[in-house]
């Protein structure tokens, strides 16, 4: 499954965002930001507290099941007279939510966290950024992973100079794209495609902002 | 002839190449860049003027470039792919070449994250590989990556690096068949101290016939101090450093370290000499670019053949 991965924003942060605003309505996201222990209900009851302490008046929390979905405008009427109180949304999802949010309730919104990729849960409290979404997608050459993404240089015709020991040179903790690509192609006994050169990328595969309508039949 | 650069013609001519290489001021210091210019004059065929080393800011390695030439060096211009995107590449490529550059050495580039502005962003639009091809079009097509004509095509003498230790080992000399194939005429390898892996590489570069087809500049530096083979070892990723080295910088007094390095350097480019499928060598003094005359003259490489 493919998870917002977000990590909060430094205390100092938060509270100069927060500067002139005493009353805060805090919302939490009951998908991503909770598996990723940064906007479930322990962290927004942690934000509460750390917000009063400061002096700040917290006009509720609540945590929506799924804050980038349409529906949460309707979830958050339940919350009505407490979010009119509030001079500010702090939100505790990530950028999407925040959007989403924003687009459907008139108050400024205040993200607590910062996104930071979108990534696959590859294990136990793991995530990994596997694909940036570049529009022109060139995994069927390269075993199924991807350069652009996984290559801190996002190398498209082999490794660098500086692999070190399977690892990337600039991160100890994050595999060399091109090992693993390597490795797969070996195994499947096709390192010729390894040989193959890869032209220039088209960076115009969607330029940003990206949209997309399905075509009428 | 493709550029009619000296390091062309040295090398067309069957000499053995010397190189040297310079690093721009982090300034605009030219008194500074002409004292580390000096002692190369006469001593090399060609200098590397290395464009934002380590992703560190100094000195444009054009404008660097520029100013070696006025000091009778012929510059070999570098160009690394994380400060530019292929618009810019190309407009570089041209002033450089308008101003009478004639080599070019394409490379990746080191991550930002190693250098003076960590949070910069990297741009690699395009990487050496197709920087390589790109120089190459532009050069015997007279076409731009766009594939538009050209109105007085870049004609540059074009050089790629090679790493022949980083891993998979096994698969380098594929990656310096691909960069011949992409249009590189002549190869800077990584800084050499393992001898044994490097003999390997060239044998296979020979059996595959890659030696006829490009020119290998073997990349020798010599060891400053122990402290230095130390670090390299220990710090910068695909460097192999035997412990040999090592011990034998252990072995002698600590003032007489630097001759040692010299000494090993010396007996590398000896080797290299007749090593079949090197074509010259590469000297990376670091920041001792005033030991190159005293390094050139001790590994017999003085004086350098007029072409």
């Amino acid at each position: 499954m493919i998870r917002s991965i977000t990590q909060q924003k430094p205390a100092e942060e938060i509270q100069r965002l927060l500067n002139g605003m005493a009353r805060v309505f805090i919302i939490g996201c009951g998908t991503c930001a909770t598996l990723t222990r940064t906007g479930g209900l322990p962290e927004v009851e942690a934000m509460k507290d750390a917000l009063s302490e400061k002096g700040k008046v917290v006009t509720g929390t609540t945590v929506v099941p799924v804050a980038c979905d349409n529906l949460t405008a309707d979830i958050l009427k339940e919350f009505q007279s407490m979010i009119k109180q509030a001079d500010a949304l702090l939100i505790m999802a990530c950028a999407f939510g925040v959007q989403t949010i924003a687009r459907q309730i008139n108050k400024i919104v205040i993200p607590a966290l910062n996104t930071l990729f979108i990534g696959k849960e590859t294990g136990a409290s793991e995530f990994n950024e596997v694909c940036s979404q570049c529009g022109t997608c060139i995994i069927g050459e390269t075993g199924g992973i991807c350069p652009v993404t996984a290559c801190h240089k996002g190398l498209v015709n082999g490794p660098c100079g500086g692999t070190n020991n399977g690892k990337c040179e600039i991160d100890s903790n994050k595999d060399c794209a091109w090992t693993m690509i390597y490795n797969r192609l070996s195994e499947l006994n096709r390192l010729d495609l390894m040989r193959n050169y890869q032209k220039p990328r088209n960076h115009l595969g969607e330029p940003s902002p990206g949209k997309f309508e399905i075509p009428a039949e | 002839m493709k550029s009619g650069s000296t390091l062309e013609k040295i090398l067309e001519a069957g000499h053995f190449a010397f190189t040297g290489e310079l690093g721009p001021p982090r300034g605009a210091n030219i008194e500074a860049l002409k004292k580390k210019a000096q002692p190369l004059k006469g001593m090399v065929d060609s200098v590397n003027i290395t464009d934002n080393q380590t992703a560190v800011v100094r000195m444009s390695s054009w404008a660097a470039s520029l100013f070696a030439m006025t000091e009778g060096l012929e510059p070999n211009y570098q160009m690394v792919c994380r400060d530019r995107n292929r618009l810019a590449m190309q407009a570089d490529i041209l002033g450089a070449y308008a101003h009478g550059i004639r080599n070019m050495l394409c490379l990746s580039g080191d991550h930002q994250q190693f250098g003076d502005h960590p949070q910069s962003k990297g741009v690699f639009d395009i990487d050496s590989m197709q920087l390589i091809q790109m120089v190459k079009n532009m050069r015997d097509e007279g076409q731009f990556l766009n594939g538009q004509e050209i109105d007085e095509p870049p004609k540059l003498f074009i050089g790629a690096a090679a790493n022949p230790f980083a891993e998979p080992f096994e698969w380098r000399i594929y990656r310096l068949a691909k960069k011949i194939q992409a249009g590189a005429d002549f190869i800077q390898t990584q800084c050499i101290y393992n001898m044994e892996k490097m003999r390997e590489w060239v044998k296979r570069a020979n059996d595959m016939g890659l030696t006829e087809k490009v020119y290998i500049l073997a990349g020798v530096t010599p060891m400053k101090s122990l402290g230095m083979a130390r670090y390299m070892k220990a710090k910068v990723p695909g460097m192999d450093v035997p412990d040999y080295v090592i011990d034998r910088l252990k072995g002698v007094d600590k003032k007489k370290q630097a001759d040692e390095g010299i000494q090993m350097a010396c007996e590398q480019i000896a080797e290299f000499k007749e090593m079949k499928g090197v074509a010259g060598v590469h000297l990376m003094a670091i920041e001792w670019e005033h030991r190159v005359p005293e390094i050139a003259e001790r590994a017999g490489m003085l004086p350098r053949p007029e072409v």
